[in-house]
């Protein structure tokens, strides 16, 4: 059965549209349909991060509008066959987004697809508001830091009274993704830690994201980093979070210092 | 290209990043007011051909590729095994 997964933060910057790219090339590269959807209108970016940039014709104002059908503007990866993206509008504003456009667009999708992955814009405005409203789960991606924290804790309140599931008396179920997370830093007190983070949300953890310089490399060349680098730890944690999102049970792993050879020797045993 | 560049080129991506920034705000600085270009073109493109042929707008694929130099414009237009042609067409336009 397929699934509407919104990714989202309230916070702006935090890592929703790389979390997108690389949860959907993730879930594609493991065999699943799915396609990835640009909420973000007026400041499209997922076309930039997955490189289809030059490929976009229409978006999902054209669809909602009827300018376009859906498979008109449904863009299929290159490299990732079973990926697709629809992009989101850059001229227009998010007005021309409509309740019943969304849902009719979303309900399509939900017939070609085993995934519909929704990157939703930041903020609790209505096109953060639009990506959350048909999602079965949600993926809600949170830095370890202060204001980060407190938007995401108001975006689980919106997820559990502002969605078309909550409506019905029914959960979207939510999943915590820390990213940008600096195991060095958090080592040193100066960052918040996990259990913290997650002692505060009360969601379950999803998946640990380091701070990584090949999520930027990766967008550089405009590939979701479980592509451009499988092997590196952030499409690691990604991986893994896929996996978890399609219901296998395994642990987080927690991101580690890279450590010199004596420590690791000597191993870790300051707590 | 020096050999120097051979094997600095692999390893550097900012300047894939700029090449594709470049052409994409090339692109999107002269679309500017005219965002569905694409749509406008596809719309006459249909009226001229569906005055000589029965299309289904279901089958038509457009498909564009942003260049540096040259874009190009795709418009695959799925027509029936044996398309009816439509009568008196040319007499009604
Ligand atoms: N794990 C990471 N390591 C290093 N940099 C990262 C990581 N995740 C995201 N970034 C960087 O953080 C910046 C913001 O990421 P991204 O665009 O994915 O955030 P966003 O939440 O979608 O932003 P917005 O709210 O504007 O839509 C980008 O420059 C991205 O490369
Ligand atoms: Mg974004």
């Amino acid at each position: 059965m397929s699934k509407v997964l919104v990714v989202t933060s309230g916070k702006g910057g935090v890592g929703k549209t790389t979390s997108t790219a690389a949860l959907g090339a993730a879930l594609a590269q493991g065999g699943k349909k799915v396609v990835v959807v640009d909420f973000d209108v007026g400041l499209r970016n997922l076309d930039l991060i997955l490189g289809a940039e030059r490929r976009v014709v229409f978006d999902l104002i054209n669809v909602i509008q009827g300018d376009a059908k859906l498979s008109q503007a449904l863009i299929r990866d290159k490299r990732i066959e079973n990926l697709s993206l629809l992009p989101a509008s850059q001229t227009r504003d998010k007005d021309a987004l409509t309740d019943e456009g969304v849902a009719k667009v979303i309900a399509e999708l939900k017939e070609k697809f085993d995934w519909v992955i929704c990157d939703s814009p930041a903020g609790i405005e209505k096109g953060a508001m639009l990506a959350m409203y048909h999602a079965d789960m949600a993926v809600v991606v949170t830095n370890p830091e202060v204001s980060s924290v407190r938007d995401s804790d108001r975006i689980i309140g919106m997820l559990d009274s502002k969605t078309a599931k909550s409506e019905k008396g029914e959960r979207v179920e939510k999943h915590l993704l820390i990213t940008r997370y600096d195991p060095a830093r958090a080592a040193r007190g100066e960052m918040l830690k996990v259990d913290d983070v997650l002692e505060i949300l009360s969601i379950p953890l999803l998946g640990i994201v380091p701070e990584s310089e090949e999520v930027l490399k990766a967008s550089n060349v405009g590939a979701p980093v479980t592509l451009n680098n499988p092997a590196n730890a952030a499409s690691r944690a990604y991986f893994e979070a896929a996996r978890r999102l399609s219901g296998e049970d395994l642990p987080v792993t927690m991101p580690m210092e890279k450590q010199g050879f004596i420590a690791k020797l000597f191993g870790r045993r300051v707590a | 290209m020096s050999l120097f560049s051979f094997f600095t080129r692999r390893a550097t991506t900012a300047p894939v990043a700029r090449d594709r920034l470049q052409i994409l705000l090339a692109h999107e600085r002269a679309a500017n007011g005219r965002s569905d270009l694409a749509a406008i073109l596809q719309e006459e493109i249909l009226a001229v051909i569906a005055k000589h042929i029965e299309i289904d707008r279901d089958k038509v694929q457009v498909k564009l590729d942003r260049g540096a130099a040259v874009s190009t414009l795709e418009i695959d237009i799925e027509m029936p095994a044996q398309f009816k042609k439509i009568a008196g067409a040319a007499a009604r336009n």
